[in-house]
């Protein structure tokens, strides 16, 4: 049985806890605001870019572009695209276990598979389990602009069309809603012709532009911005999820506090009555000993 | 029909310009074009340079970099890496990095690394730029 001097202990720790997950909740939320306003931000440019390449698609050519030639698949590539930091519950393990899934069936299915790890989780994971991480982006995800994403899709994209990678493929979180995140994998090279068409087509379909150079030269030179836009938004969503996930995360931990904060407080009072109850008998017991 | 064109320039993190205007004119690939209200549907890729527009009889300059423009009718929006109004553009730092483009340049090429090239002299072309346009603001 604990004595009254460390239940006592044990409640100041529990609420000095609480303290730090709730900091880390308004930290958290106000991080959240950042992601989700760059989000909003890239929303107009994504949104005309996938218009604008929509329109163009018809035009597309297979032999345009290498980032558009389909090969035969001996070696993918990997982006894992995680967070750097930890406490934001099953958020990071729920992205590594996807990928490591996702290269255990690449690989046994006797395809070469390397990795890109971006941000420090995904990166700390496979090195644990000594998976060959062929590069890997750290401190990024906590502030990043487009910049980043230029270079780690350029990277992949030259790997690709120097044939190092047949196929090239991206884990990150969908961001659905505060709630709910979800890991998921998309392909990203090559480009798939019928994924620049979509809602764009139609509404181009009707437009005749004059094209300035040749829009089969327009979408080659497009098709590259295209892999950018896919990483940065991959970027942007994981970092909103990571932090709706971490709000969550710290959101329970000190409601946790407060359950534990209480349960401990009823063991503190129901030890001290007990305390003194035993004094009282004591001093009633040694009241009728000196009586008779 | 429209006897302004909406102006629009976007880049991935900001919308830098969104305003009614009378008369635009940008670095095209294939040189520098103008386009008035009503213009026909084009599509033409952006190279580094001046953007001018015209509202009223003020002009106003922006520089942007690479990307793409499509003008329909009465809207024209451009979608760059990166744009900045003239009056934002910071000189000093644009000084700063035009001196440092020139010493990389000349750094690398007496190493003749053609890639290390490429990228020193479009570095020191942006910086060159800037400087222009934020001479023009004044």
């Amino acid at each position: 049985m604990a004595t009254l001097k460390d239940v006592l202990r044990k409640i100041g720790a529990v609420k000095k806890t609480q303290q730090i997950t709730k900091a880390m909740n308004m930290v958290a939320a106000a991080k959240l605001r950042g992601a989700q306003a760059k989000m909003e931000n890239f929303r107009p440019y994504a949104g005309k870019f996938a218009e604008v390449i929509g329109s163009l698609s018809a035009h597309l050519n297979v032999e345009a572009s290498p980032l558009l030639e389909q090969r035969e698949v001996k070696n993918i590539e990997l982006l894992l695209v995680t967070a750097d930091r930890g406490l934001c519950g099953s958020f990071n393990g729920n992205l590594n276990n996807l990928a490591e899934k996702f290269l255990r069936a690449k690989g046994a299915e006797g395809v070469g598979t390397s990795l890109v790890c971006l941000g420090r989780k995904g990166r700390d994971y496979f090195r644990r389990r000594q998976t060959n991480i062929r590069a890997s982006h750290i401190d990024v995800m906590g502030r990043f602009d487009m910049s980043n994403a230029i270079t780690i899709a350029q990277d992949l994209a030259s790997r690709f069309i120097g044939g190092e990678s047949d196929e090239v493929y991206v884990v990150s979180a969908h961001f659905i809603s505060m709630a709910i995140q979800r890991p998921v994998t998309r392909k990203l090279l090559p480009i798939s012709p019928e994924e620049l068409g979509g809602p764009g087509e139609t509404a181009g379909a009707a437009r005749e532009y004059l094209y300035e150079p040749s829009p089969e030269q327009l979408i080659s030179s497009l098709l590259p911005t295209h892999v950018n836009v896919q990483v940065y938004s991959a970027m942007l969503e994981t970092s909103a999820s990571e932090h709706a996930a971490r709000m969550t995360a710290m959101d329970n931990a000190s409601r946790n506090c407060k359950d534990l904060i209480r349960s401990l407080s009823l063991t503190y009072n129901k030890a001290r009555q007990a305390n003194i109850t035993r004094e009282l008998m004591d001093i009633v017991g040694g009241a009728e000993a000196l009586k008779k | 029909m429209a006897d302004k064109l909406l102006l629009e320039v976007i880049t991935p993190s900001r919308m830098v310009v969104s305003e009614e205007v009378d008369m635009v004119v940008a670095p095209g690939e294939w040189g520098e074009f103008g386009a008035l209200p009503n213009h026909a549907a084009y599509l033409t890729a952006i190279k580094l340079g001046e953007l001018r527009y015209k509202v009223g009889n003020k002009t106003e300059y922006v520089i942007v970099s690479g990307g793409f423009a499509e003008i329909v009718a009465d809207r024209a929006t451009f979608l760059v890496t990166a744009a900045e109004k003239a009056h934002e553009v910071d000189i000093a730092r644009a000084m700063k990095a035009k001196e440092r483009a020139e010493q990389r340049l000349q750094a690398v090429a007496a190493k003749r690394e053609a890639f290390d090239v490429a990228r020193a002299e479009a570095a020191l072309q942006r910086a060159i730029w800037r400087l222009k346009i934020a001479e023009r603001a004044k």
